[in-house]
């Protein structure tokens, strides 16, 4: 279905009609959101899901046009769910949460929601939520009618053929100023369409991001311009404007990481690298520790010297709301010794994952997608990451609280990789009985080649000292890999390409296994308890009226009806009437009424009746989807 | 006729008793009102989707909170969460406030509190099934009598004009009390 035809036949009725992906983990609360979305009048197709929900929107990109989602799910954090989205169809989305923290609510914006919702949630706002349709309808109208650049690509905007074989309105992101580096304003001002507004959408396919990041992180972050990305890039039908837009969020996404990453490094900073003072802080636990060391200005100068490129802890110094507290300011203090000359600041920005459009993956399985190509041209200082089986349906963020207590050291060789993995699980797993525990000692082990690598541990369990929520915690994770694979690269060029990798896989598997260990068994606990609902009516209901009815009936006539079951509850008493409602002739059809009068009571009343007891098997339901 | 009246004030008083006590609130007024005739079991759906939910989610508790290597609080907590989310969707107050309360000690990590707070929590719950069950039974059985009587004037119409006015007034108390007519063909 085309844009125009969707605005043309919406027009007469639009907001009527709109159609709504719900996604709630909550049956209750999935029930009662798509009750009242269909009050509102709205189309409304529900699932518990968040994988169902984004198979859902990538088979057909034009099913929907407003995405509500919970942001607690067991299968995939909310957020997570928001940015693919965002990405991949660009779609209005809408957080809906029990808890309405201010950081969380930040955090959905930052994410790319374009609204936020607090549970229970009322009808009268479901009412008005059609406007976030319409503003990003609008704003892309307006856009493409009053471009203001004329457009090279504009000829190749209107021959674009489908990407993706689905047509419809491709709303990207403005970026006005081609050849302008930019730190600029990523609120995202939405895309002008330089030429007919029937676009069809590009999706961000795992190959595609891939050739994208390749292209950015061969241009440097700071000068990948969406023009020459495109060149590199070299796809066809593909425009600037497509470019342009995944550019803007590609690095909005990477602030966002990076402000996380930042307050890591500051803790990997201190606790320094592969020296004596490193194994000597190997042992040393906790915060107190931290501070310790913090104190030590000679561990301070151990640890920064072979510490990544300054310019890259310089920029991550800029706090960014992402929620994580409890950052010792000690690690803060210390970046004002990094001042190693270094790479330039956009090897930040290249080396940090970012989430292709790829279900299913969790953000650091982007992360070697992304940088795999890198390795192809390691003339560059890029972070490696080697692709690795990381486990399925694994999330970075969600319940990642566990996810801080995810070690992460660096290996030079092989051999050690699998060890390492697994004496990080170990660690990991059994970092949520102990408070503390240092896996320096383990990663240490290599010499030289560990001196790039620090040892996040204290700093995760500053974190979970500090008691950041889940997404808060999660972001540690992440940001130690972007720590990790900052560091690594600047130290380990050409003639180690390999390490990187090994380092980055050990990365990779670290966290994701680490994490998968906890969420699985918690997915685990949830899946097995959750009720699986048949709607399966319970068809005993109405024979259990019928029968107690003909036997009343062979005693007298008189009864209008006598369900033993409501004589049971004592609310009714039917007493045989003397009036002169008499109704002799009329036991078998009135049989016949009782029985068609059942019909329109619930099916299976007599079971809710008798038994007492709601939520029993036979409980008819209407499910959707 | 009386044991009508009778029915529909019975109906009445419990409901606003629940209101009163705390038990429900606003939220739950206004899942009554979305039942109509397309959905006229709306709310009891909702609630026999709860009550499963909110026993599983209380097991799953009581489990974490009886493990000897530790207590998983992460998991508890977001056993909370969810409760407290479905909780406050159906209108159950006190079982909502109740995981608030349990929210604070379980981010404590304070074992002997959480006991406490599922605990009190499980009371909460129990009380809202029981009062919720019974609130349904009552609002199940005017909608059957009423059905019973339009069936019977139906079946009667030389019977006397009294039934008619039955009727009328079960309808009318039916639709005071916050319940929907069934149709009846």
């Amino acid at each position: 279905m085309t844009v125009e035809q969707i605005v043309s036949e919406g027009k007469d009725q639009f907001p009527i009609g709109m159609r709504v992906l719900a996604v709630d983990d909550d049956p209750t609360c999935l029930l009662l959101l798509g009750t009242l979305l269909r009050r509102c009048q709205y189309h409304v197709t529900t699932t518990s899901q968040a994988k169902t929900a984004l198979k859902m929107l990538r088979e057909n990109k034009n099913k929907f046009d407003l995405v509500i989602s919970d942001v607690h799910m067991p299968d995939m954090d909310g957020f997570k769910l928001l940015e693919h989205v965002g990405l991949e169809m660009d779609l209005p989305v809408i957080m809906l949460s029990a808890n309405g923290d201010t950081k969380l609510v930040m955090k959905g914006i930052t994410h790319g929601a374009c609204d936020y919702l607090l549970k229970p949630v009322r009808i009268e706002e479901l009412q008005n939520i059609w406007q976030h349709v319409v503003r990003r309808k609008k704003k892309d109208r307006c856009n493409s009618g009053s471009k203001d650049k004329p457009h090279p690509d504009s000829g190749e905007a209107a021959g674009i053929g489908n990407v993706d074989n689905n047509g419809k309105l491709n709303k990207k992101r403005k970026d006005q100023n081609e050849d302008e580096d930019d730190e600029r304003d990523e609120n995202g001002h939405d895309n002008e369409d330089p030429s007919a507004q029937k676009k069809p959408r590009v999706v961000w396919s795992v190959e595609l991001h891939r050739k994208f990041v390749a292209a950015v992180n061969q241009l440097g972050i700071d000068k990948a311009v969406p023009k020459k990305i495109l060149e590199l890039m070299n796809v066809e039908k593909l425009t600037r404007e497509n470019v342009a837009s995944h550019l803007q969020k590609f690095r909005l996404y990477l602030k966002r990481i990076s402000c996380v990453a930042n307050q890591q490094a500051n803790m990997a900073a201190a606790l320094g690298t592969a020296d004596s003072a490193y194994l000597r802080m190997g042992s040393l636990n906790g915060l107190g520790n931290f501070h310790t060391l913090a104190g030590s200005d000679q561990l301070h100068n151990a640890a920064f010297r072979s510490f990544p490129p300054s310019g890259v802890l310089g920029r991550l110094n800029t706090p960014a709301g992402l929620g994580i507290r409890g950052l010792p300011s000690p690690g803060t203090i210390q970046l004002g010794h990094v001042q190693n000359s270094g790479n330039p600041t956009n090897d930040l920005s290249k080396l940090q994952s970012f989430v292709p459009g790829n279900h299913n993956t969790n953000i650091l399985q982007g992360m070697p997608m992304s940088l795999e190509l890198d390795r192809l041209q390691h003339n560059k200082s890029v972070g490696h990451i080697g692709e690795l089986p990381t486990t399925d349906s694994t999330t970075v963020f969600p319940g990642s609280g566990s996810l801080v207590d995810a070690r992460i050291t660096g290996f030079s060789s092989n051999p050690l990789l699998g060890v390492t993995s697994n004496s990080l699980m170990l660690e990991g797993s059994s970092q949520q009985a102990t408070s503390h525990t240092s896996v320096s000692a383990i990663g240490f082990q290599n010499g030289n080649a560990l001196s790039d690598f620090t040892s996040i541990a204290p700093a995760s369990n500053q974190l979970q000292d500090s008691k950041a929520d889940s997404q808060g915690q999660a972001s540690p994770i992440n940001c130690n890999a972007g720590q990790i694979i900052r560091s690594a690269p600047q130290e380990w060029n050409a003639p180690r390409k390999d390490a990187p990798y090994q380092s980055h896989a050990l990365i990779n598997s670290s966290i994701p296994i680490n994490s998968a260990m906890i969420q699985l068994g918690q997915c685990l606990d949830r899946n097995n308890s959750i009720f699986h609902r048949t709607t399966d009516l319970d068809s005993v209901g109405p024979l259990n009226f019928v029968d107690p009815l003909s036997i009343k009936h062979s005693e007298g006539d008189n009864y209008i009806m006598e369900p033993s079951v409501i004589e049971k509850e004592g609310y009714l008493m039917f007493q045989p009437r003397p009036h002169g409602s008499h109704v002799p002739d009329n036991t078998g059809s009135l049989k016949d009424l009782a029985s068609a009068m059942m019909k329109q009571v619930p099916t299976n009343l007599s079971v809710l009746l008798q038994e007492g007891d709601f939520g029993c098997n036979g409980y008819s339901l209407r499910t959707s989807i | 006729m009386d044991f009508v009246n009778q029915l529909q004030r019975k109906f009445i008083d419990y409901s606003s008793s629940l209101h009163r006590e705390g038990i429900v609130d606003d939220q739950f007024t206004q899942l009554r009102k979305l039942e109509d005739e397309n959905s006229p079991h709306f709310v009891m759906e909702v609630a026999s989707l709860f009550f499963e939910d909110c026993e599983k989610l209380i097991n799953n508790m009581a489990i974490a909170l009886e493990q000897k290597q530790g207590v998983d609080f992460k998991q508890i907590e977001e056993c909370i969460h969810q409760l407290k989310g479905s909780s406050s969707s159906i209108g159950a107050m006190r079982v909502k406030n109740a995981c608030i309360a349990f929210r604070s000690f379980s981010g404590a990590q304070n074992r002997e509190g959480c006991l406490r707070c599922l605990q009190q929590l499980s009371h909460e719950y129990s009380l809202l099934k029981n009062k919720l069950q019974t609130l349904f039974r009552v609002s199940v059985a005017s909608r059957c009598l009423y059905v019973c009587l339009v069936i019977f004037c139906r079946e009667n119409e030389h019977a006397e004009p009294f039934p008619d006015v039955l009727v009328f007034q079960l309808e009318k108390q039916i639709v005071a009390a916050g319940g929907s007519i069934p149709r009846v063909h």
